[in-house]
């Protein structure tokens, strides 16, 4: 039986061992500083004072490191590369630094871990990077008065600090501050370890988590067992929007293991003994549900998101697109349409909460462990002061999967019933009120001009969006807050203002090809001067959220595609094409690197001979990351089945931390993208969504014929370090559309590809 | 309820449970295992995968009083942290999985098939492996990590 104490526990021993229990806890008064040394995410004051180096970091009297971050491990790999960074900038094996991660008890609040926002946060000039530099800064000074050497003659490895010349003069970190605390304030000035001196970083250092993942002692958040502990299920409505009409309680009265029956509001579950009597006791509990208002028809949803109010926006605005486009020689149009699709993390979302009285903790997988301590309060009608959570792996998200709402589930039924309650989400309750990633429907119109030239590029697009990620305020942005009484965010329908710089492209809206010109200043990656980028975001029926690459893979599809259509209709080639409407040096270069280890053949397309290969390219919300791609495929006409046979990935991500993770991350994105371009669609019918499982929802299992994945690693010094999770997964299904194009002569323009619309675009082929 | 017998890695356990019980919420539940996990609990996605009389099964839909007395390994009975297994040793090498949620189920399923067929073409290791399920799309180092296993083993 392996039960553990609550990791609570296990942490005090550990900080108490290693004699360094010195978290900096501060008075409310340096709110401005706070905000300069935080990353661009919405982050809040908190306890943990993030200015002062002990927040971030304390020396062990064995001269152990533990470094405290606000952003966690998925299985993105940014565990490890946390433990690099901390490693090199205080010159100690990885092997003696320590990362407690997400926990709101004694980290600091570093908002959601998301967006590939960790690297350019936690790597460059702030934060945990900054930290650990003001640290070895700190070490070398003390080490400077007890030596009575100047720092310049001292330098530091293994965690000792020596004398140039002098091997008899050394004191390790313990010795200098041991189990006590540094009592300084993080230093922006303190000096990082040059790119070019960098020992630990930039090295293929092994995942610290791979050989428990791999033995299958690795905890995750689903085996958090805490004394006591009760298991809770809970019974979501039959469709969308119903409301509980009637509990039966007697219809389980009786069961083995029951414990409680909860409702709130709309809110139903049960509290049992065990898991499976909770899994019985659910699926049996009598609930009468309203109809609720009925769904739009899937069948023409596109068509219905165009007619909605909407909430517009312009984010660029030559003012001159309509005049290019009468003066132009040809003019072309295209609709491309993107579903909703999920996160469907392998394992359902699974929490424990202890909530005892007015007190509670929270043992989540969520992304964002100071915001859902907020969320929690506010279900539970406590101050956010009195809960703590507990960051603790959950499956693989990829965004805003059940984290967040299966964590205010725990804290209900815990709170009903005094004694802590796990709860793990069926798969059905998972997948049919997850928040889903953004459908879309984008209409493209270029002018191109006599040499072949785009002279205007004018792009329109239609999303729906409810609730997202819940931050501090919204608890009604993920499903248990809406059920308790909370209010989903829902865009609020407004006409478009006239653009405002400087370009905002965090979601890709605007084409590379574009020079992104407001008021004058031209802040895009491309040549296109006649340019017109509008939105329209529509309430959606149902809860949607960031989804790994959220709207700039929609988005990038469109563009890419689009951009591939104009090239073949002026037969030029493809790779030669971008090139020539793109200013961005980083960009072109991914591009012409993808191309040559593609061995790419400069021709126009189509070459409709079966086989195909099609190119695609983004430079990851505007900034940050820059990734090009080569698709090699074949296509079945008979069947419209499409075998890929090989992705060439070239990536420039800035300096690399760990260039074996970031392959990891490459191949992973680029096979997941495949997956969401081949196969993946939320579905519906006129009250619930019907896909609710592994049948209806369709994954690329392991046994597919996967392809061969290679990974072109530019490793750029001299530049922020940018993040890499989302950068290959942006530009799959552009360039798989482009190689079936490439292959066939016939444009699919709706995602997934599915052999039947593979078919009928055949079919339809001019 | 009724008194059943279990052998699991090598231990022996007496359980008073209903034997209609899957026997996944037995082992993570009441044994305290890691490795089994709940991924879908419709026997669809290998999650929960064990390995009972030399085969790989879905714990998740396997009532417990159907294994009875058989010996059941899980991934922590197949090697340790410091001993691991050759299959699990060749993972660890390639550096084979993101979160790591899947990798039990695709370790156990990818050891059962290869120990029934040692040889098995690229084409039958894919039919072997067509209803494990990976999110994180780590199946290029997984599927190395296995055919590295499978020619060493040869």
């Amino acid at each position: 039986m392996t039960t553990r104490m609550p990791t609570a526990v296990d942490r005090r021993a550990f900080l108490q061992m290693s004699g360094a229990l010195v978290v900096s806890f501060s008075a409310a008064s340096i709110l401005d500083a706070a905000d300069v040394v935080q990353g661009p995410f919405d982050t809040r004051r908190s306890h943990v004072d993030p200015t002062q180096l002990d927040s971030w970091l304390a020396v062990g009297a064995d001269g152990g490191v533990t470094a405290y971050t606000g952003k966690c491990e998925f299985g993105q790999g940014m565990y490890t590369a946390q433990i690099q960074l901390v490693a090199e900038e205080l010159s100690v094996p990885v092997s003696r630094v320590k990362l407690i991660q997400c926990d709101t008890s004694i980290c600091p609040d570093q908002g959601t871990t998301s967006g590939s926002q960790s690297t350019p946060t936690n790597f460059n000039e702030r934060n945990l990077a900054q930290a650990a530099a003001t640290a070895r800064e700190a070490l070398l000074r003390l080490a400077s008065q007890r030596l009575g050497v100047p720092v310049d003659r001292l330098s530091a490895s293994d965690g000792v600090v020596g004398v140039k010349g002098d091997a008899g003069k050394r004191v390790s970190y313990g010795e200098l501050v041991g189990g006590k605390r540094f009592d300084v304030t993080v230093n922006a000035h303190a000096p990082r370890t040059a790119v070019a001196d960098w020992k630990v970083m930039g090295t293929p250092v092994p995942r610290v988590d791979m050989t428990e993942m791999a033995t299958g002692t690795f905890e995750f958040v689903h085996n958090v067992r805490v004394p006591g502990m009760l298991h809770g299920r809970v019974v979501r409505p039959a469709s969308v929007g119903a409301a509980v009409a009637s509990v039966d309680e007697a219809s389980v009265r009786g069961m083995p293991g029951l414990v409680k029956v909860v409702v709130r509001k709309n809110f139903v579950g049960v509290v049992c003994e065990k898991q499976w009597q909770a899994i019985q006791a659910a699926a049996k509990l009598k609930v009468v549900w309203t109809a609720g208002p009925g769904l739009p028809a899937q069948h023409d949803f596109y068509d219905h998101l165009r007619k909605q109010p909407a909430r517009d926006a312009a984010v660029v605005d030559s003012k001159d697109v309509d005049q290019k486009m009468t003066a132009a020689s040809s003019v072309l149009k295209a609709t491309y349409q993107h579903p909703y699709q999920m996160h469907g993390s392998m394992g359902t979302s699974c929490a424990v909460a202890d909530v005892q009285g007015n007190k509670a903790t929270v043992w989540s997988p969520t992304q964002s462990a100071y915001p859902t301590r907020s969320g929690v309060a506010a279900v539970l009608g406590i101050p956010p002061d009195n809960v703590r959570v507990i960051y603790v792996r959950g499956s693989g998200c990829y965004g805003i999967n059940g984290a967040d709402t299966v964590s205010y589930d725990a804290a209900l039924l815990s709170h009903a019933v005094g004694k802590p309650v796990r709860i793990q989400l069926s798969r059905q309750d998972e997948m049919a009120w997850e928040n889903y990633g953004f459908a879309y429907v984008i209409d493209q119109r270029a002018a191109v001009d006599r040499s072949g030239t785009i002279a205007a590029w004018d792009y329109e697009s239609w999303s729906p969006s409810l609730g997202g990620r819940p931050g501090y305020d919204q608890p009604g942005n993920v499903v248990t807050g809406m059920l308790v009484g909370f209010e989903p965010a829902a865009p609020a329908p407004r006409a478009a203002g006239a653009p405002r710089g400087p370009l905002r492209n965090g979601s890709n809206a605007v084409p590379s090809y574009l020079a992104g010109c407001i008021d004058g200043s031209c802040n895009g990656a491309g040549t296109i001067k006649s340019e017109r980028v509008v939105t329209h975001t529509i309430a959606s029926p149902f809860f949607t959220g960031p989804l790994r690459s959220p709207a700039r893979l929609q988005n990038t599809f469109a563009h890419e595609c689009f951009l591939d259509e104009i090239a073949a209709h002026v037969k030029a080639d493809p790779v030669e094409y971008r090139v020539r409407h793109l200013s961005d040096p980083r960009l072109r270069e991914v591009v012409q690197a993808a191309a040559k280890a593609a061995k790419w053949q400069p021709r126009p397309s189509p070459q409709r001979t079966g086989s195909g290969r099609g190119i695609a390219c983004v430079a990851y919300e505007g900034d940050n990351g820059y990734v090009a791609m080569v698709a090699d495929v074949d296509v079945d006409q008979s069947s419209g089945r499409i075998r890929v046979r090989k992705l060439v990935v070239a990536q420039d991500c800035g300096p690399i931390t760990n260039p074996d993770g970031m392959k990891n991350q490459i191949e992973g994105g680029a096979l997941q993208g495949l997956s969401r371009a081949l196969g993946e669609e939320v579905t519906w019918d006129e009250r619930k969504v019907t896909s609710i499982d592994w049948r209806t929802y369709h994954s690329l299992p392991l046994g597919f014929d996967v392809p061969e994945v290679e990974s072109v690693l530019i490793n750029r010094n001299g530049v922020e370090a940018s993040g890499a999770g989302e950068t290959a997964i942006t530009i799959v299904a552009a360039a798989v559309g482009n190689a079936v194009f490439d292959a066939t002569g016939a444009r699919i323009r709706e995602v997934p590809f599915t052999p039947e619309r593979i078919v009928a675009a055949l079919r339809a082929r001019s | 309820m009724s008194e059943i017998a279990l052998n699991v890695n090598g231990r022996s356990h007496r359980l008073d449970v209903d034997p209609a019980t899957p026997l996944l919420y037995v082992l993570s539940d009441d044994l305290g295992l890691n490795g089994p996990k709940l991924g879908c609990g419709l026997g669809q996605c290998g999650a929960c995968t064990v390995i009972v009389r030399g085969r790989a099964v879905r714990s998740c839909v396997t009532p417990i009083g159907t294994v009875a007395g058989a010996e059941i390994t899980t991934l922590e009975g197949l090697g340790t942290a410091e001993k691991p297994h050759p299959l699990q040793q060749a993972f660890i090498d390639e550096q084979a999985a993101q979160c790591g949620f899947c990798l039990n189920g695709v370790i156990l399923t990818a050891k059962a098939f290869l120990d029934q067929k040692p040889k098995a073409t690229e084409a039958e290791l894919q039919q072997g492996l067509a209803s494990v399920l990976c999110r994180c799309f780590t199946h290029v180092r997984m599927l190395r990590a296995i055919k590295k296993y499978q020619e060493k083993r040869v």
